[in-house]
């Protein structure tokens, strides 16, 4: 019987392996299994060498990305489900090179709390490593694999102040949330599946321009990707799927909430921009007011609530809500502008992961000061630690928007993509929804001074 | 007369950026050297003004017109950015004010540093501040323009919100969110214009060209164009600031220390109505005449309105706040006519503006150092107990309330003339409506400044203050006042000195409206 069945198969074939353009990831692997091993065979007072693995880990993944960079081809493998391109590589440097800020901030922070050290290294890196996967995933089941493989490690380290109660309400919330997300994003992904018979982001694309061909299926179709879409509004805690972000990111170890801020965040975009580019360029209807909606709401709310936070992680939480808003915006013009769109997404998360880890190093060297996080400890901050106040000034006029800092390239490039190449009313609407909303900040220096 | 080579690459560049490089050696140098920091501060600000001077030297003014000194090179080629600057007859005198007020105010601060003290934060801020307003009024791009416009909000912000008054925490988000506000929506409007015009090139000689073109074209909808002028016209008018969006005005000079009051109204409201001309009626002519009734409006509004704010203030500070939204109002009138006779007048009226307020505001700082309160009531006597100081203030108020002979005449009067004849297309009667209000505008502008001056400096001084000893003006006050006061007498009586400059971009820049009406 059994080998009758696999008599109808076709003969397997070993695919072809680029083992160049899978390096970083052999490489990230490698310090996942070293730091595990590490761990396990140090004793009490050598435990410090592992997050420097950790770290030279990331650095030494990053060196495959730059040589694949220097080479400059495009690679594609298993017949385009895995994809090595530019734009897959300036990602992966991302995560790489967060990856690397937040095993520095954690350093001390996990040293010296009274936290389980080898597994949280072991557990960054392996999330880290679904990050770097993700970064070239055209295919739903990669995606998704990639999707869990970040995930759930995050969920853990999310809960790692395990005595703490807001740690594990943090963890819950996240777990939960997240698995529920996973689970409608699943069910999306079976009907785009189902519909359009294969699993390859490409043929996706492929088989709904086709449109009419699908006969009366086109209504569940539009449900698939609404579904897949929301999954991943729960990723990037887009409004009204917001709700565990600022629950989480206070109860989580300030470390891991940088990494849930920044690259947990970059990744779920990363999937958006692949599936709306890729697998669904044909169903910019679906997709245009849908990021509208997603965007104006999740920009404006996050600001408006960001507004009236006293502690400056859950500030930060809501302005990174808010962020996300600005970066869902140029999706919401993806049909006549996706070049433009797709860049300014990439150049915001760029920038929006320098100026965030930034701001949340400055928070854990404060509070490490203050043994607090609320926003009215940090009074005279400039009379005790005027380089920190600097920074932070910095980085939160970044995060507002005020040239000549990043921030406002950042703004700007949406804003260009929104208007370009002809001024639409949903594109200028949107324009004004995020003038308006770079003004709804919070300049919290003030207090500090 | 041939530029020479040097400062016709450099000269401009140097200028904006000296100061950059001086707030950097501050960085450098600890912060228990004062007197070392104060050098350098002011060695920079008369370096760069050195710059200016030459650079003016050698400007041909027999073509004021035409832009000069122009660099034009490569920065953001991604969004077609260019690091362009240039000056002509209309960044000339802002320019010079500019060189002129903020080492005057580094020399008033010298022993007048406002709590809590720190010169070297201060004076760094101060430098970084010079930078953004020279460079607003030397850039020729768009991009360039908009990045030096916002650099200049953030010192100011923490001038305000660290060495202010009382309430300054509340005055310094005012003031931050409020132009922020603008601002937002006049990036949209820039980025909007810059695709209508082709999407090549952010300079805005381009820019203009492209609209004209396309209006020549005739495929460029009016209504765009009035939508695109809207989103600058909030971002100008709060700058300026225009009547319904004044209020954070007040609150951000009464609470300022004094250096920021004076560069806050020396300089900064400069910013929105040079950006109104260089801006928004120089890309988008045809949508300024149908927005000129409706600014021209706000313009009388403003002056009325904040004449009547005056005259219920109780605090001197915010009287001559208020005052600056009327005086800034004859301004805005002087630029809706869409005339060169108007637009010449608001320029002069920006400079005469800038001096005469920036001295009542120097004035004003002093009295509170003194007497600790700015509260009319509790004062008087000031020519008794400081007749300098107090000949000083009545020598500005004068001049403020429009004297013929004094600077601040120039400003308004010839604004008021030319609403009599605005740029055809414009509806006479409603200007000549507006002329009046305006008129009735200048009589309770002598109303209420010369009650403050009565109040303040005549008669003799309250119980409260009458056995004090009222130190008389300083050194340091002598050295910053006396050039901005020979300024006011000089230009009152040779207003040609500017006129003559400004003339030639305004007649070109007028024909513009005259052909358009036509």
């Amino acid at each position: 019987m059994l080998a009758s069945l696999l008599q109808q198969g076709t003969p397997f074939l070993r695919p072809e392996v680029d083992f160049h353009a899978l390096a970083p990831e052999i490489v990230l692997t490698g310090a996942v299994v070293a730091v595990l091993l590490a761990d396990l065979f140090s004793s009490e007072s050598t435990r410090g060498i592992v997050p420097s693995i950790a770290g030279i880990g990331l650095l030494a993944a990053l060196v495959p990305v730059l040589t694949l960079a220097l080479d400059g081809a495009d690679r594609i493998m298993f017949e385009g489900a895995y994809t090595v391109d530019n734009f897959s590589l300036v990602l992966k440097a991302l995560f790489l090179l967060s990856g690397y800020v937040v095993v520095l901030l954690s350093t001390n922070y996990i040293a010296e709390g009274d936290y389980a050290e080898g597994e949280y290294y072991f557990l960054l890196l392996a999330s880290i490593l679904g990050m770097v996967v993700m970064a070239s995933s055209r295919d739903l089941v990669s995606i998704f694999v990639a999707l869990e493989l970040l995930s759930i490690p995050a969920y853990m380290l999310a809960g790692w102040r395990k005595r703490d109660l807001h740690g594990n309400e943090a963890a819950v919330k996240y777990y939960l949330m997240g698995v529920f997300a996973s689970a409608v994003m699943l069910y999306g992904m079976s009907l785009l599946y189902g519909f359009s018979g294969s699993t390859l982001l490409a043929d996706i694309g492929a088989r709904l321009g086709e449109g009419d061909g699908l006969g009366g299926t086109t209504p569940f179709i539009t449900l698939g990707i609404v579904f897949v879409v929301v999954g991943f509004a729960f990723k990037v805690s887009a409004v009204p799927f917001h709700t565990w972000a600022p629950d989480t990111y206070e109860g989580a170890p300030t470390p891991i909430t940088a990494f849930l801020a920044v690259l947990s965040k970059s990744a779920g975009f990363v999937a958006l921009l692949q599936l709306i580019l890729i697998a669904f360029p044909e169903r910019h209807d679906v997709v245009e007011p849908l990021m509208w909606v997603l965007a104006a709401a999740t920009m404006t709310v996050g600001n408006l609530i960001a507004l009236r936070q006293t502690n400056i992680i859950r500030m930060l939480a809501y302005s990174g809500i808010a962020q996300a808003g600005f970066m869902l915006a140029p999706l919401a013009v993806v049909g006549s502008n996706p070049v433009g769109a797709g860049r300014a997404v990439v150049t915001y998360l760029l920038i929006y992961a320098a100026m965030n880890l930034g701001a949340f190093a400055v928070v854990l060297a404060v509070a490490r000061k203050t043994r607090s996080a609320e926003i009215s400890s940090w009074g005279g901050l400039f009379e005790y630690a005027p380089g920190l106040t600097v920074l932070m000034t910095v980085f939160l006029f970044s995060l507002a928007g005020i040239p000549p800092l990043g921030g406002w390239l950042a703004k700007f490039v949406v804003f260009r993509a929104l208007l370009q190449p002809d001024l639409t009313p949903g594109g200028v609407a949107l324009a004004v929804v995020v003038g308006v909303n770079s003004v709804i900040f919070k300049p919290l220096p003030s207090v500090a001074y | 007369m041939d530029n020479n080579d040097f400062l016709t690459g450099w000269g401009l560049s140097l200028m904006v950026f000296l100061p950059l490089a001086g707030a950097l050696v501050m960085m450098l140098i600890p912060k228990a050297e004062e007197q070392l920091i104060k050098v350098v501060a002011l060695g920079t600000t008369l370096a760069s003004a050195a710059v200016g001077v030459a650079v003016m030297a050698d400007f041909d003014y027999d073509n004021a017109g035409e832009l000069q000194f122009v660099v034009d090179h490569k920065w953001i080629e991604v969004i077609h950015s260019t690091y362009l600057v240039g000056i002509d007859g209309l960044s000339l005198p802002l320019v010079a004010l500019t060189l002129l007020v903020t080492p005057l105010v580094i020399i008033y601060s010298w022993n007048h540093f406002p709590e809590p003290k720190n010169p070297k934060a201060f004076l760094i801020l101060m430098l970084v501040l010079h930078t953004g307003m020279l460079g607003s009024f030397v850039a020729q791009d768009l991009i360039l323009f908009f990045v030096f416009f916002e650099l200049v909000l953030l010192p100011m912000y923490f001038m305000i919100g660290v060495w202010g008054g009382e309430d300054r925490q509340y005055a310094s988000i005012k003031f931050f969110l409020y132009t922020l506000f603008g601002s937002a929506l006049m990036i949209v409007s820039f980025v909007a214009v810059f695709f209508v015009a082709g999407g090549e090139s952010f300079s805005m000689a381009a820019l203009a060209d492209g609209v004209a073109e396309r209006n020549v074209a005739g495929d460029l909808a009016l209504s765009t164009q009035v939508l695109i002028f809207g989103g600058m016209f909030m971002g100008f008018g709060i700058k300026v600031p225009m009547f319904p969006f004044h209020t954070w005005l007040p609150d951000a000079h009464t609470q300022a220390p004094t250096q920021g009051s004076v560069i806050l109204a020396a300089v900064l409201l400069k910013l929105g109505t040079y950006g109104f001309i260089r801006v928004a009626l120089f890309i988008l002519p045809e949508a300024a005449v149908e927005w000129a009734p409706i600014i021209g409006g706000l313009a009388v509004v403003g002056i009325i309105y904040g004449a009547l704010g005056c005259l219920a203030q109780t605090d001197m500070k915010r009287l001559i706040a208020f005052s600056s939204v009327a005086h800034m109002g004859f301004v805005m009138l002087g630029i809706a006519t869409l005339t060169d006779f108007g637009l010449n007048a608001a320029v002069f009226g920006m400079v005469a503006h800038g001096l005469i307020t920036g001295m009542l505001f120097f004035v004003a700082g002093s009295v509170k150092e003194r007497f600790h309160t700015l509260e009319i009531k509790r004062l008087g006597g000031l020519l008794l107990q400081a007749p300098r100081m107090g000949w000083i203030l009545g020598f500005c108020v004068m001049a403020s309330l429009g004297l013929p002979g004094l600077a601040g005449f120039w400003g308004e009067f010839p604004a008021i003339l030319s609403a009599y004849n605005p740029a055809p297309g414009l509806s006479e009667e409603l200007f000549r409506t507006y002329m009046v209000i305006a008129a009735i505008g200048t009589v309770l502008a002598a109303g209420y400044l010369l009650w403050l001056y009565q109040r303040s400096s005549f008669g003799t001084p309250t119980e409260e203050f009458a056995d004090e000893h009222i130190h008389d003006v300083h050194l340091s006050e002598y050295l910053a006042w006396v050039p901005m006061l020979v300024l006011i007498l000089v230009l009152g009586i040779f207003p040609n000195l500017i006129f003559q400059v400004t003339d030639p971009f305004m007649t070109a820049m007028g024909d513009t409206f005259q052909a358009l009406g036509q």
